[in-house]
């Protein structure tokens, strides 16, 4: 017998209740241990011990239960469910839960890692602070991506998060350094033809064969997806701290992952919160987002971009909800502004990105980089305030600052948030634009710009001087 | 001598085991081979239900557990100040030295230093009678910050020895002749952290906490000794306006509490108080601070527990005679973990899951904040003011923990996330935000301005105004309305933008004294004072708007003190007078 296959083996299973089985009799189970479940017809899927005793044990299963007997044979391997490091993982295609996709053998390594991960400690944590330039407005002047930051975008079903991610994927660097980022990209219960699309990107860049992909698509089992984003933070992680790499990690779609949590819950009767979601679903998001960061010593970064759709749109929903109590901001895609023709269609109003502070500003940036973004929010959020306005009293009823915030309002969504998706803007270009709109603006109403800045930058004055 | 079982099974973070004694309700338990720290929450029967504050996957049945015989105590003595500790106050320093960079289990160092030598400068001699609570001496904790060793709240006697020198917390530096005999004195006590300090007496509250944050101080503050709650949903503004209240306030010691937050959110404040200074005493803002970092990935357990550690820290240094504040971030992430446990406990749940229970539990924590003369001679004075954020799902005040922490608090601090949409920050909403505490503030704010409280209230009357007039104008236009109205929709647009928005990160505005808030407000109501008259008797509002003074206004607060504000003063009488002989008003 190997390694692989030592362990405790029983044919004790007495229940079955969705993705849960309990098994009797059992002696010396740990709690959370990895467990591999086989078919009498040698078909053989994990699991995960969730409650234990000294002589009964509740364990999730990742595969599909539909068609199993109480006849399985329920084997307990004593570790938790560790995955092997080595660079070798770079370039290569996963299942969700870690079988080769890609014709290629299992890696082998001694080092094996623990997919739950560590918690780092707060003390050892190196504040992110590197801009990050995307190449696009909406991001890069209003709400700045940092080195080792986790943003996550807030979507709906047909909206092109995809095309955004994998434009940011693409344009991502650091301005005045040639290095680019490794991609870690988790799939959780995607289309087929989605992860095709990623695939493709990457491929077209040369970034394919800088990145892992742990796929878990529509049609493979849900409850796997509870395992799929730590494989993939595993593998950031030690790209990032062991061999100093900078990863940036897409985790899509989030909501198919707090799904198969909810159905584990369910499962279990535990008593829900909101929408029957289990009330540690705040906690058990944090252990996947929280894994994203830098350390002080280490070279390397994981810089997290979850995307997530909004069921129905709703960004109160627990998912988006909870999620945006955990990251550091949020991009918020809108339908609304897809059906305008806009892409990006992101709406900065709801959209933050509360590491920007850190990442801009003179040695960075640009020293009115701040305050520009300030304004352009504050103008925007008048103008939209006067476009609810025409619905009501017409264009006539307005007074004429509420018509130049309105033409601002225009103008900016479609000179400065509409960009193509191969459209690389610098970010001074993107800095001209938004100061060509606000010059459409009374200068007095550039309340948030400091003076001197408005007297270097402003369009009005740039020619004088 | 202490008591050894197993355990039976385990179901998350809670551990079920059998001892062979009988063990109580809030002891602490190593559990398992690994040590893990955890606390007896229920007895039944023969069953201990063990809540484990470290990560549990591992563990087997079967493996021991030990009751410590105490429940979950602080540490208090020299060390505590300038330290980042998690919610069972391990020095995380201290761990990222021992075990790197991720937290690793089982690790069980002591809170405070052993070998750290201190000078101790004795207060007492012997001979004299002390009881509990009553100084014995100092230590310079910090560059700037004295600490004073206190005789434990339960004991008293005469001191029979004591000596200056230098120390570690656990040397003998006196001793004590109590009626049961003679008891060794050392810097350092201990605590049982759910468990409010004794105080001689509550004192009525008498000032305010001023924090150099205009919509706060000038419009809801808060007491020193008083509680208030700031909810709001994500991106608001909770986390930045904690912080600018840990910078800049005139508390003495500062605790701030990351309860089940961000990771990041704590780094930055590592990184950042060492190099920030109090406008008023220049000294470093680290040196008057502990940070208490649970953060959300750490177990919950522990985190359930952080708010109880940082509260009993803040006592502690409230009983040496200082101005407290404590920060705790997020009461939300708190609550959760109580009915994270309960869950696990089975107990029957009242509202969105959480244990019946959660008001009491929150009003324990609140009522630990107060103003009061402390234990021991001398009727010194010390309070802890507790500042709680509350993360609302979805935003929506009307959900338990927001409900419940209302009956509570003296100071509401509702954030509105339009305002965060358009960085209108702090968004603190002038009209859904209250607090209890105005005689006390402006009876502070008095012996500055005589005037003050008119102008408060004429100010927020106003704002109040105009938020109705906007109600109109979203249905006919502000274009139809009349001069009048609209003079009081710029007149709040003026107030919004030269006195309630404050931007935490410019260099001038992050914090603003008192003087200068008074000096500002006034100048505003005084513009509008000048023009009210102009405007009734027919001057358009367009014209006022033109007034080269209104901008001046909108940007005095991006300038350092009061200077500028009288100058402005003295431009708006100037200008007002053109404005009424180009239109020859003659009435004013
Ligand atoms: N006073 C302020 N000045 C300038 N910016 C601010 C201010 N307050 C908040 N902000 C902005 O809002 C962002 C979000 O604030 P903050 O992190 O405090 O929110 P929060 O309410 O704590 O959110 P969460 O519940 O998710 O933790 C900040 O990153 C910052 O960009
Ligand atoms: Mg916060």
């Amino acid at each position: 017998m190997t390694v692989e296959q030592a362990g405790l083996i029983y044919k004790t299973t007495s229940e079955i209740r969705g993705p849960i089985l309990m098994v009797e009799g059992i002696r010396g189970v740990s709690y959370d241990e990895l467990v591999r479940i086989r078919r009498p017809t040698g078909e053989e899927v994990t699991g995960s011990v969730l409650d234990v005793s000294r002589d009964w044990a509740m364990v999730q299963c990742f595969g599909d239960t539909s068609g199993m007997d109480l006849n399985i044979t329920i084997r307990f391997t004593g570790e938790t469910l560790k995955i092997p490091m080595s660079p070798e993982l770079i370039g290569r295609v996963f299942s969700g839960s870690f079988e080769p996709l890609d014709g290629m053998p299992r890696p082998l390594s001694t080092d094996l890692r623990d997919v739950n991960g560590g918690t780092i400690n707060p003390a050892a944590r190196d504040v992110p602070s590197e801009f990050i330039q995307t190449g696009i407005s909406a991001i890069d002047g209003m709400n700045s991506l940092v080195r080792g930051q986790k943003l996550p975008i807030f979507s709906e079903s047909g909206l092109s998060h995809n095309m955004m991610a994998a434009q940011i994927a693409r344009q991502a660097t650091i301005p005045g350094s040639e290095e680019d980022f490794a991609i870690v990209f988790g799939a959780m219960g995607i289309k087929h033809e989605e992860a095709a699309y990623f695939r493709e990107e990457f491929e077209k860049t040369g970034a394919l064969s800088k990145s892992v992909m742990i796929l878990n698509l529509a049609d493979d089992p849900p409850i796997e997806r509870i395992v799929t984003p730590r494989i993939a933070q595993t593998i950031a992680e030690y790209l990032a701290f062991d061999l100093g790499m900078h990863v940036l990690v897409i985790l899509t779609d989030m909501t198919n992952y707090a799904e198969a949590l909810r159905a584990i819950s369910i499962a279990r009767e535990e008593i829900p919160t909101r929408k029957g979601y289990p009330g540690y679903l705040y906690s058990d998001l944090a252990t996947i987002y929280e894994r994203a960061g830098r350390i002080t010593g280490r070279s390397g970064s994981v810089t997290l971009m979850p995307i997530l759709s909004m069921p129905a749109g709703d960004i109160t929903h627990p998912v988006p909800d909870l999620t945006g109590y955990i990251t550091e901001g949020q991009l918020l895609l809108q339908r609304e502004l897809s059906l305008r023709g806009i892409y990006p269609p992101m709406n900065p109003l709801p959209s933050l990105s509360r590491l920007m502070k850190d990442g801009i500003g003179a040695e960075t940036t640009r020293e009115d980089h701040s305050d520009v973004s300030n304004q352009l929010y504050m103008a925007y959020a008048e103008g939209t305030r006067a476009r609810g306005l025409v619905r009501i009293v017409g264009v006539v009823g307005l007074s004429e600052r509420e018509r130049t915030w309105l033409e601002f309002a225009d103008r900016f969504e479609n000179e400065f948030v509409k960009q193509g998706p191969y459209e690389n803007r610098s970010i001074e270009q993107t800095l001209e634009i938004a100061w060509d709109l606000l010059s459409i603006l009374p200068e007095e109403d550039l309340i948030r710009i400091r003076e001197t800045y408005i007297n270097k930058y402003h369009p009005a004055h740039k020619s004088e001087s | 001598m202490s008591l050894v079982g197993t355990i039976e099974r385990i179901n998350g973070s809670l551990v079920l085991a059998k001892f062979d004694g009988e063990p109580k309700m809030g002891d602490l338990i190593e559990v398992g081979n690994l040590k893990l720290m955890g606390e007896i929450v229920r007895l039944s029967g023969e069953t201990a239900y063990v809540q484990c504050y470290e990560v549990t996957s591992g563990l087997r049945p079967g493996e021991p557990v030990v009751d410590t015989g105490h429940p979950l105590v602080a540490e208090l003595g020299p060390g505590i100040m300038s330290t980042i500790v998690d919610g069972v106050q391990r020095s995380e320093t201290e761990l990222w030295n021992l075990t790197g960079p991720f937290v690793s289990r089982g690790t069980n160092i002591v809170p405070l230093n052993r070998e750290k030598v201190w000078p101790f400068e004795a207060k007492v001699e012997t001979g004299d009678k002390v009881v509990g609570g009553d100084i014995i001496g100092t230590v310079q904790e910090t560059e700037s910050f004295e600490h004073r060793v206190m005789i434990p709240p339960d004991q008293s006697g005469t001191i029979k020895s004591i000596k200056s020198g230098d120390f570690t917390v656990e040397d003998v530096v006196g001793e004590l002749e109590t009626a049961d005999g003679v008891v060794p004195l050392k810097m350092m006590q201990t605590w049982p952290v759910r468990m409010g300090r004794p105080t001689n007496e509550r004192l009525p509250l008498e000032q305010p906490l001023m924090t150099g944050q205009r919509v706060i101080d000038t419009f809801f503050p808060c007491a020193k000794g008083g509680a208030a709650a700031i909810p709001g949903g994500f991106g608001t503004g909770k986390t930045v306006t904690l912080q600018q209240i840990a910078k800049w306030s005139d508390a003495d010691v500062i605790i701030l509490i990351g309860c089940g937050e961000r990771g990041n959110e704590m780094a930055d404040v590592v990184a950042h108080f060492p190099e920030l200074e109090d406008p008023r005493s220049g000294r470093r803002l680290i040196q008057r601070t502990v940070i208490i970092a649970n953060v959300s990935n750490m177990p919950v357990s522990a985190r359930e527990a952080s708010i109880y550690m940082g509260v009993t820290l803040g006592e502690y240094y409230r009983d040496m005679g200082y101005d407290v504040a404590i920060m705790a971030d997020s009461t939300s992430r708190w609550a959760e973990a109580l009915r994270d446990i309960s869950g696990r406990l089975e107990e029957i749940p009242a509202e969105a899951g959480f244990p019946a229970y959660l008001s009491d539990r929150i009003a324990q924590i609140y009522e630990r904040a107060g103003r009061v003369v402390t234990l021991g001679g001398g009727r010194r004075i010390g309070s802890v003011t507790l500042l709680g954020a509350v993360s609302p799902p979805g935003g929506d005040f009307s959900e338990p923990v927001t409900t419940h922490t209302l009956r509570y608090i003296g100071t509401f601090w509702a954030l509105d996330t339009e305002l965060a949409y358009r960085r209108h920050f702090p968004a603190i909403n002038w009209l859904r935000s209250f607090t209890r505490y105005m005689d006390v503030a402006s009876r502070w704010w008095s012996q500055f301005d005589p005037g003050w409280e008119d102008i408060r209230a004429r100010a927020l009357r106003l704002l109040e105004e105009a938020s109705e007039i906007e109600e109109t104008a979203r249905i006919i236009g502000e274009k139809a309305l009349p001069d009048e109205q609209r003079l009081v929709l710029l007149m709040a647009e003026m107030l919004r933008e030269g006195f309630l928005v404050q931007n935490a990160f410019h260099e001038v505005d992050t914090y603003c004294e008192a003087e200068k808030q008074a000096a500002l407000l006034k100048v505003l109501i005084d513009f509008y004072n000048e023009v009210e008259p102009l405007i009734r008797q027919g001057v358009p509002i367009e014209r006022i708007r033109e007034m080269g003074v209104v901008n001046d206004l909108l940007r005095l607060k991006e300038n350092p003190g009061t200077d500028p504000i009288d100058e402005a003063r003295g431009l708006l009488k100037v200008q007002a007078d053109e404005v009424a002989e180009e239109y020859e008003v003659t009435e004013r």
